[in-house]
This record gives C-alpha cells, sequence and structure tokens, in this order.
C-alpha cells in the first residue's frame, strides 16, 4: 500500500513541476483529439443534418452506417486505419502510419459517426417543431439546416463534447496506428498502458489524474452549457 | 418588400383532401375576397385547419384546384403569404433576432432590418424584451411574437390558425387587438377558430364548415342573425353536432 501512496505522491510533483516529458505527451494528445473532434464535426454535423431532414437515394445506407461505425470497438477501427496507411494499402504512399496524423484520422473516424448521430436526432427533434412555420417562411433546403444546427447549438455542443471526451480516452485506436514511439507519438492513454506494463506508476498515475480533470472538465462543460440553455430556452 | 393588390382572390375550385383513405375535404369550393376579416368556423374535425394549409400551399389538395387569381398569384404567391399557428414557434434566439431572421429571409437590407425591427416590436408591445431569449416568453407574448414576425413580412394575406386556443383571456384579448390592427394596415385576414364569441368579435364574413364541407357562407352578421342551415343553427345554440 506505502508503494502506491509514494507513487501517488511522485505523481503529484510530476504535475506540479510541469515536467517536460508529461506536458509534451498532454499537448500531443489534446493536439491530436481536438483535431479529430474538429474535423468530426465539420463532417458530423452536415452529414447529421441532411440525413435528419432529406430523403435522397443511398440514405438508409447512411443510416446503418452511422449507427454501425457508432459502435464500433477503437482496435477495430485503429486495424483498418492500418491496413489503409500501411505500405501494402491504397493510402500507403502517403507515409502516414505512425504519425500523429494518423491517429487524428483514426479518432476522426472514431467519433464523427457520434457526432452524425446525435445531430441528426436533435435535428429531427427541431424540425418536428419548426418545420410546418419554416416552410410557411419559404426557407430553403440549405438555410433550413444552417437554422436548425445554429437553433441546436447547445445539444449538438453537447454532442461534440461527448466526442471529445471519447477521442482523448480512446487506447486501442491510437495504439495501432501511432505506435506510441516516444517524442512523436505517445499520448496520455498509450503512455499509461505502457509506463503501467514496465512498473512506472508514478507517470501512469499523473497521466490518470491529468485525464481525470480533463474528463471532470469536459462534464462540467457540458452540464453548464444545458444549464444555460435551459434558462435561455425553458 | 410584397405590395398588395397581388395575389388575391382566393378561389377553391372543388377541392377534396384525403389521408389514409378518409376524405377530410369535400368537394370544397369557395372565393376568398381582398378585405375582410374571414373566420372559418366549425366544430373540431370540421376541416378548419386542413383549409388553411391547403391555402398556404403547405399541404396539396388530392384532387380540384387552389388558385391565387390576382396578378401576382404565380409561383411567387407565397411570398405575400405569412401564417400564424396555433402553438408559436420562437426561434432560439433573441425576440429582436426572431423578426431580423424572416426580414433577411426576404432579403432586406441590413440597415433596414434594424429600423422595421425595432417598429415592429414597438407595434406588437414587444420592444422593452427585445434582447432577451424568445423561449423565456410566456405563451401569449410568444404569440405576439408570432404575429409581429408574421406583420414584419408585410403580407397581403395572413393565415390564422386557431390562435388563441392555448391563451387566457387577458393574453387572448392582446393577440385579438392586434389581429385587428394588421387587418387596419390592409392585410386579409383568414382564421380559424372553434370560439363562437371570439367570431362574433372578429368575423367580417364567415365560412362554416362541418365535416370537410362547405355549409354555410355569409356575411357575419347575416350568419349570427338568420343562419340558414340546420346546421349552423344548432352549432349556434351551442349544440353537438352529429
Amino acid at each position: 500500500m506505502s508503494e502506491i501512496w509514494s507513487a501517488l505522491g511522485k505523481a503529484m510533483v510530476l504535475i506540479a513541476d510541469f515536467d517536460p516529458d508529461l506536458v509534451e505527451i498532454i499537448g500531443l494528445s489534446l493536439r491530436v483529439s481536438l483535431i479529430a473532434v474538429f474535423i468530426a464535426a465539420v463532417v458530423g454535423l452536415p452529414v447529421g443534418a441532411a440525413v435528419a431532414l432529406f430523403r435522397f437515394p443511398g440514405r438508409p445506407v447512411l443510416v446503418v452506417l452511422i449507427n454501425a461505425l457508432m459502435g464500433l470497438p477503437p482496435v477495430v477501427v485503429g486495424l483498418i486505419v492500418y491496413l489503409l496507411l500501411s505500405r501494402a494499402g491504397p493510402f500507403g504512399v502517403f507515409n502516414l502510419l505512425y504519425t500523429p496524423t494518423a491517429m487524428i484520422i483514426a479518432q476522426a473516424i472514431l467519433i464523427g459517426p457520434i457526432v452524425a448521430a446525435l445531430t441528426r436526432q436533435t435535428v429531427e427533434d427541431l424540425w418536428q417543431e419548426y418545420g410546418e412555420q419554416l416552410t410557411s417562411f419559404g426557407v430553403g433546403p440549405g438555410r433550413a439546416v444552417r437554422t436548425l444546427l445554429w437553433d441546436g447549438r447547445f445539444s449538438l455542443l453537447t454532442g461534440v463534447l461527448a466526442g471529445f471526451g471519447r477521442a482523448s480516452a480512446e487506447v486501442g485506436a491510437v495504439m495501432i496506428v501511432g505506435g506510441n514511439i516516444d517524442h512523436l507519438t505517445r499520448v496520455m492513454t498509450t503512455s499509461i498502458a505502457l509506463e503501467t506494463s514496465k512498473g512506472n506508476l508514478e507517470i501512469a498515475l499523473a497521466l490518470g489524474i491529468i485525464l481525470l480533470i480533463i474528463a471532470l472538465g469536459i462534464n462540467a462543460s457540458a452540464y453548464a452549457i444545458r444549464d444555460v440553455a435551459y434558462r435561455a430556452e425553458s | 418588400m410584397p405590395t398588395h393588390g397581388q395575389i388575391l382572390p382566393l378561389v377553391f375550385d372543388k377541392v377534396s383532401y384525403v389521408a389514409k383513405g378518409a376524405r377530410l375535404v369535400d368537394e370544397f369550393s369557395v372565393t376568398l375576397d381582398p378585405g375582410t376579416r374571414t373566420i372559418i368556423l366549425g366544430p373540431n374535425g370540421a376541416g378548419k385547419s386542413l383549409i388553411l394549409r391547403l391555402s398556404h400551399g403547405l399541404l396539396q389538395p388530392t384532387s380540384g384546384a387552389i388558385r391565387w387569381e390576382g396578378p401576382g398569384g404565380g409561383n411567387r404567391a407565397a411570398l405575400h403569404q405569412a401564417m400564424v399557428f396555433q402553438r408559436p414557434m420562437t426561434l432560439r434566439r433573441s425576440v429582436g433576432a426572431n423578426l431580423d431572421y424572416v426580414l433577411s429571409l426576404r432579403k432586406v437590407p441590413r440597415e433596414l432590418r434594424r429600423a422595421k425591427t425595432a417598429a415592429a416590436l414597438k407595434r406588437a408591445g414587444l420592444f422593452a424584451m427585445r434582447s432577451r431569449p424568445a423561449r423565456v416568453l410566456s405563451a401569449g407574448e410568444q404569440q405576439k411574437l408570432a404575429l409581429g414576425r408574421a406583420w414584419v413580412m408585410e403580407p397581403e394575406v395572413l393565415f390564422l390558425d386557431e390562435p388563441t386556443a392555448s391563451l387566457d383571456p387577458a393574453a387572448t384579448r392582446e393577440v385579438e387587438n392586434m389581429i385587428n390592427a394588421i387587418h387596419q394596415a390592409g392585410t386579409k385576414i383568414i382564421m380559424t377558430t372553434h370560439d363562437l364569441g371570439q367570431a362574433r368579435r372578429l368575423a367580417d364574413d364567415i365560412i362554416f364548415m362541418h365535416q370537410g364541407r362547405l355549409i354555410e357562407r355569409a356575411g357575419a352578421e347575416e350568419f349570427f342573425e338568420r343562419p340558414r342551415t340546420p346546421h349552423a343553427e344548432a352549432f349556434l345554440n351551442g349544440e353537438l353536432l352529429p
């Protein structure tokens, strides 16, 4: 037991000292997940809205695809991205395997469907309420999508935050496509896995505490957003 | 912005509307002229709301034709109409932004929008609330906002579907006053209600419907004093129609 307490103490010292290795790992984690969530939002928001509002050929396939991808285990996403980016794969020429870019791609594929599915639900619910009046106003399809995305902004932001939470907590996919290379593709989750197996509990614990704080921060933000939205809209 | 005298009269020519095998509007023929406040009256399920939605183009008739016979009555006729629903739909933005939204849809230049929004909010008695989120307003205030938002588009025809059905008497009075003000500013009012008192207060002419059919069409005074059909007489006496 004393071993754990001493590791915890050392972990606190690492955090308090802004240990450069630690800062580097946290920085890369945040960079990868933030870019991934940005890409997921740019693609997922309009796709989700389009699926909610329009009937077009291929729509059922898209719906099934979104729902299936949402529940996909991260390691499977990692495996697919690995195959696509590996030398023998279709995108092998870009030499992206074992780079932060590969990790961003894997995380974006992982959370894009979540953002799209949440957007679809939010926009469908809003359309129930807005549909007749917007039609009466003479709003065209493009404007309708923009209106509903803006008016659903609080719910959608919560969805995007959930996506960021999943991305930053995920280990399987980034491990496979990033390779957990020191100073290059080592992020918080992969470091925790590695350092724990090596017995370096203080680093693992320090990173775990930071991840916990990030998770708490995300949920506190989501709660605050819902609170603001409730006061503004109820 | 639209000018008046473009799209009326509105003609229904043997219009029927069938949904899931049920004939909800049956061979409905009528001509609606400019100027008056036309109240569509009848018990629940008479097809009143369907007539509004068919007129406004939200629904397409199963058979028959609906024509706007004025000079501007072609495919741009929708620009001269507005509709307010029983449950007001307010955008999740400020009161002022709700008006700005429809003005931007009608391609009103930004400099003009501010002045028009302010004037419309003053007419609706909502100017002091212009920065508040629309969704925190009371039901009556939201309905006045919906009316003000329709008014700012300066429609030639305003459709109102039971606009006071979920409001208390004080809010109902304010909404009715606003409807009259919009009418006096030159807009044709076509409104449904199942409230006889409201029909007496507002109507210039009456379309009385029952079970999807036009039963009686008359000037308001004539309809209330001397109904020509047994159905209308029974309805005016507060009896339940078969």
